[in-house]
């Protein structure tokens, strides 16, 4: 079985499992790091969405093939690192506008606002409504318009 | 507050008004042992005149249990609904949902079970507290925390609530459903807490040699008169009972609250957000290796047999395939291993339950089974006003997908799941495979959201099954296609209504509901044996039950019937955020635009002139004013109001639609855009309010689920099957719905007894929504979704052979918005 490496929340992490599992399963199955949550594995729900090098993608869609030894991987496990604290501004924006209700989609939503309010600061912008109404994010309990004020405010802090 | 409060074995203490420190509160205390005390403790305020729920004045008994620390279990043994009519203020007949209504039931059935449960004080002076309900996101272990804190006078952040596991023991006091957990528990688990507080005292009281009447708690500490302090966890082993005794304690009153009422955060908040918070598939049981099942093409086909099952067993990862009664049942290394089993998977099937049926034929089975509308005897002059209305299939599959955990050895079964009704699966389990009851051991673990699918436990059936086949313990979840298709569905219905109108009267109302067979098989219809002998009007069928016990007619129509007929039991069906709620008001609201309209009058005006109930009253108001009602606005946007009563609550909705070209036709790629709600203002009286803010989440929620049945989520069904397999076929709200202005106002208390609030705000804002569509373009609509005939144009069919489509592998080459 061939043998794959990679940056895991800033550890080099070796798993051995075949070239087509997807990530998704590698993190949750063989490596036991169950923040990313299934939701479709059909790259539609988000629920699964992580950072590889910062960027925010969807492990239930890429081949752990695909990841390459110098690719870090960040999963909501080691967002709070990636700013050295206990906590990441956004995840502290979420809990003061609590934000979640089951919770099951709420590690995807965490990480893919992090990547956007990111990648609009690197464009020199801050978020409008039209950005917000591009998440895909599925959310079932509803909680959207909370999830939007909790950008916002996590943005701030960011 | 009345004279009940006052302690009546003891002096009462100066301290005794509102406001922290709190005083010592009991009314007495049996000898040790002598359960059989007469007299019981009562809530403070429950007999007061302003209790207008009928269910708010209740006996109890505690016990403190012998236990190495203090431990306190609750008993409600005296006390019922005391039914009480609506109070009209002109002549309509009550209906029977206004007297004794779903959550009256839930709470009855609830009531000689209740002893059992108990809080525990340990050293370390946190309270814990094994909740046997369950927590899908609604809640329940917050405003249940809040409970305990605010009658044992604990930081909230002391206070452990988990989920019990099934307790058969409890019969019928283990489900959760109809919104009813906390006015079914409440008064039980403020009197443990109650009561444990007193014991605490009376423990400091005899180390102090102080009486018990001087000392006072507050943030988890007694305190004497002259500055003694003692934690509770250092009282803990002190206040522990050497044997059963039973107290009665005063409960709180509503005017020393400090904790009930308070806004407060999530307990669960920061484990979800770190992602630490642990469901069924995060769990690491020892060897429960991931599983899945391939599933036959149409609804509820089963296996015959597998042309390649050794070949499928020696594929990379998998360790064990084998037939099951639902399917092909795959073991493997990973979940993804899995998937490429069950597409290698060869296997042949029976036909399902409802080959060959399409939508159209399933409204012609309804049409055929609609109960005929009575011509009423109404004077010559009279107006009618008629409608009829179509609900599509909706799916209530949360974000998390079926999901259980199972082992099955010569020592029994041991299961871990989201399950609302455990006891019926632990016994479901036992009888199916002979074992003693006390061999099957069922946890309760959190769920990704649940919308009625956590009332069936069929996939930890399956679990089992699975795991016995193997001799191997199995982490078992279903696909978001499978899913989808043969998971849970929302009965699509029929709803006819037609009513009368002569010189500013509505003379009669009539309302007759056909609905493919909603599933009471959960345990539910369990319950309504035993007690659907006491409704008013007994002898009704399960589903008429439920459908009497919840649906009211909000306005003063005069003659009111609304009836149920259900046909066709081959569906997976269940309840979704409510059972027939939302749509029977959907079509209510829509029939009471029109009687305005024959009326002459404004929508907000005439709902307020027949509205039933001065709680009603109130919240069409406040929407009304806040929303700015009556506005001017562009062609083709507009308002739309609506109420709802149930769960011992009065809600009302104000929605504002944008129907226009550019907003429909905004393109997001692989969604359904159509019509915009701009803008909601949602009032909501739950008689009492434990925590604001999570009432006002579950509303939000609710809101999301009324916008999307009304505009955009269903199931098509053809062929025998549903077409829908993804989330972007099954167009539940994304960001690109949602209204960007959201206002929920939560009520001032209305009633010392809460209301249920977790399907609570799904039918107002359905039914707003749909009056707004209805005036911003003219034309009532009288199907739902509006968008139903077209949306299926809108995605890619997922083949239905095999079962599970395959992972894409391009997630690399996404940017953030794909």
């Amino acid at each position: 079985m061939p043998t794959h490496s990679f940056i895991l929340n800033g550890t080099k992490v070796s798993v051995d499992v075949e070239d087509d599992v997807r990530l998704l399963w590698v993190l949750r199955d063989v490596l036991g790091v169950t923040g990313p949550k299934y939701g479709c594995g059909l790259n539609v729900c988000k629920a699964c969405t992580s950072h590889v090098n910062g960027k925010a993608f969807n492990p239930c869609s890429v081949q752990v093939k695909d990841i390459k030894a110098t690719d870090e991987i960040t999963t909501i496990e080691g967002l709070p690192a990636t700013v050295g604290k206990d906590l990441h501004p956004m995840q502290e924006a979420w809990l003061e506008q609590d934000v979640a209700q089951c919770g099951y989609c709420q590690p995807g939503q965490i990480m893919n606002a992090v990547a956007r309010v990111n990648q609009a600061k690197a464009e020199g912008r801050t978020l409008t409504d039209a950005d917000f109404d591009e998440i895909r994010n599925i959310c079932r309990c509803g909680t959207y318009h909370r999830i939007r004020l909790a950008i916002a405010a996590g943005a701030a802090n960011m | 507050m009345t004279a009940t409060r006052r302690p009546t074995s003891h002096a009462s203490h100066p301290g005794d008004e509102p406001g922290r420190p709190l005083p010592y509160r009991r009314v007495a205390q049996a000898p040790d042992g002598g359960i059989e005390a007469a007299t019981s403790a009562v809530d403070a305020e429950a007999g007061a005149a302003g209790d207008r729920s009928g269910v708010g004045r209740r006996n109890f008994l505690s016990w403190a249990i012998a236990a190495p620390t203090l431990m306190v279990g609750t008993s409600l043994i005296a006390g019922t609904a005391h039914p009480q009519p609506a109070d009209a203020s002109i002549p309509a007949i009550p209906e029977p949902a206004d007297l004794f209504d779903l959550t009256d039931l839930l709470d009855l059935a609830a009531l000689p079970t209740s002893n059992l449960i108990t809080i525990t004080v340990d050293e370390a002076g946190n309270a814990t507290f094994a909740l046997p309900r369950a927590e899908v996101g609604q809640g329940v272990t917050t405003s249940t925390s809040m409970l305990i804190a605010e009658e044992l006078d604990l930081p909230l952040s002391k206070v452990k609530v988990s989920l019990a596991d099934a307790r058969p023991e409890l019969l019928f006091n283990q489900l959760t459903g109809g919104s009813s957990t906390t006015t079914s528990t409440h008064h039980a688990i403020r009197t443990a807490a109650g009561h444990a507080r007193v014991r605490l005292i009376e423990a400091a009281a005899k180390k102090w040699g102080v009486p018990a009447a001087s000392l006072t708690t507050s943030n988890g500490v007694v305190k004497s008169t002259t500055g003694a302090t003692a934690s509770y966890g250092s009282l803990a082993v002190a206040a522990a009972a050497s044997k059963s005794t039973v107290l009665q304690v005063t409960l709180k009153p509503r005017s020393q609250f400090t904790m009930i009422g308070t806004p407060q955060n999530r307990v669960d908040a920061l484990a979800a957000v770190t992602g630490r918070k642990t469901f069924a598939m995060d769990l690491k049981v020892p060897n429960a290796l991931p599983t899945m099942v391939a599933r036959p093409p149409t609804i509820n086909g089963k296996p015959k047999s597998v042309s390649n099952l050794g070949a499928v067993k020696a594929m990379p990862g998998i360790t064990d395939v084998a037939m099951i009664s639902t399917g092909v049942a795959v073991r493997g290394a990973t979940f993804g291993q899995c998937i490429d089993a069950i597409r290698a998977l060869q296997v042949t099937w029976t036909a399902g339950t409802e080959d060959g049926k399409s939508d159209a034929s399933v409204f012609k089975e309804l049409k055929n089974a609609e109960i005929p509308l009575i011509v009423p005897k109404v004077p010559v002059l009279t107006k009618t006003i008629e409608g009829s209305f179509k609900f599509n299939f909706r799916s209530n599959s949360p974000l998390e997908t079926g999901a259980a955990v199972a082992n099955y050895t010569a020592d029994g079964v041991e299961v871990w799941g989201c399950f609302k009704i455990p006891i019926v699966l632990a016994e479901d389990i036992a009888k199916k495979y002979n074992l003693a009851q006390h061999k099957v051991k069922v946890h309760v673990v959190e769920g990704g959201g649940s919308f009625g699918r956590h009332l069936f436990s069929d996939t930890a059936l399956e679990a089992v099954e699975a795991a016995k086949a193997f001799g191997k313990p199995v982490k078992l979840m279903w696909s978001r296609t499978d899913d989808f298709r043969q998971g849970r569905v929302h009965p699509a219905a029929t709803s006819r209504v037609r009513a009368t109108y002569l010189l500013g009267n509505v003379l009669t109302y009539e309302q007759r509901h056909t609905s493919i067979s909603t599933d009471y098989t959960h345990g539910l219809g369990e319950m309504l044996t035993a007690f659907s002998a006491k409704l008013p009007g007994g002898n009704y069928t399960f589903a008429q039950s439920i459908f009497v016990l919840t649906q009211t007619v909000s306005y003063n129509y005069g003659v009111t019937t609304q009836l149920l007929n259900e046909v066709d039991m081959g569906f997976n069906t269940g309840s979704m955020r409510n059972i027939y709620s939302p749509d029977a008001r959907t079509a209510q609201e829509l029939i009471t635009d029109q009687i305005a309209k024959v009326a002459g009058k404004d929508p907000y005006a005439f709902r307020r002139s027949f509205i039933k109930n001065a709680r009603g009253k109130a919240v069409l108001d406040k929407v009304a004013q806040v929303g700015n009602w009556g506005r001017s606005m562009p062609a083709g946007t507009a308002q739309g109001i609506a109420v709802h009563n149930e769960y011992k609550g009065w809600c009302a909705c104000l929605v504002e639609i944008d129907t226009r070209p550019p907003t429909i036709n905004r393109d997001v790629r692989d969604a359904y855009t159509g019509p915009r709600v701009t803008k909601v203002v949602f009032a909501v009286d739950v008689g009492l309010v434990i925590n604001p803010k999570g009432l006002e989440a579950q509303m939000q929620g609710g809101i999301m689920d009324g916008i999307a049945q009304t505009l955009t989520s269903s199931l098509h069904l053809k062929d025998g099957y549903f077409l829908e397999g993804s989330w972007d076929h099954y167009f539940y709200s994304r960001q690109w719905n949602v209204p960007p202005e959201i206002q929920v106002i939560v009520m001032p208390s209305t009633s010392n007894t809460p209301g249920g609030a977790g399907e609570f705000g799904v039918a107002a804002s359905m039914a707003a929504t749909a009056c707004a569509y209805g005036r911003a373009t003219g034309v009532m609509p009288t199907e739902f979704p509006i968008n139903h005939q077209d949306s299926v144009s809108h995605f890619k069919l997922i083949p239905n052979v095999p079962s599970t489509p395959q992972s894409p592998t391009d997630g690399l080459i996404h940017d953030i918005s794909d």
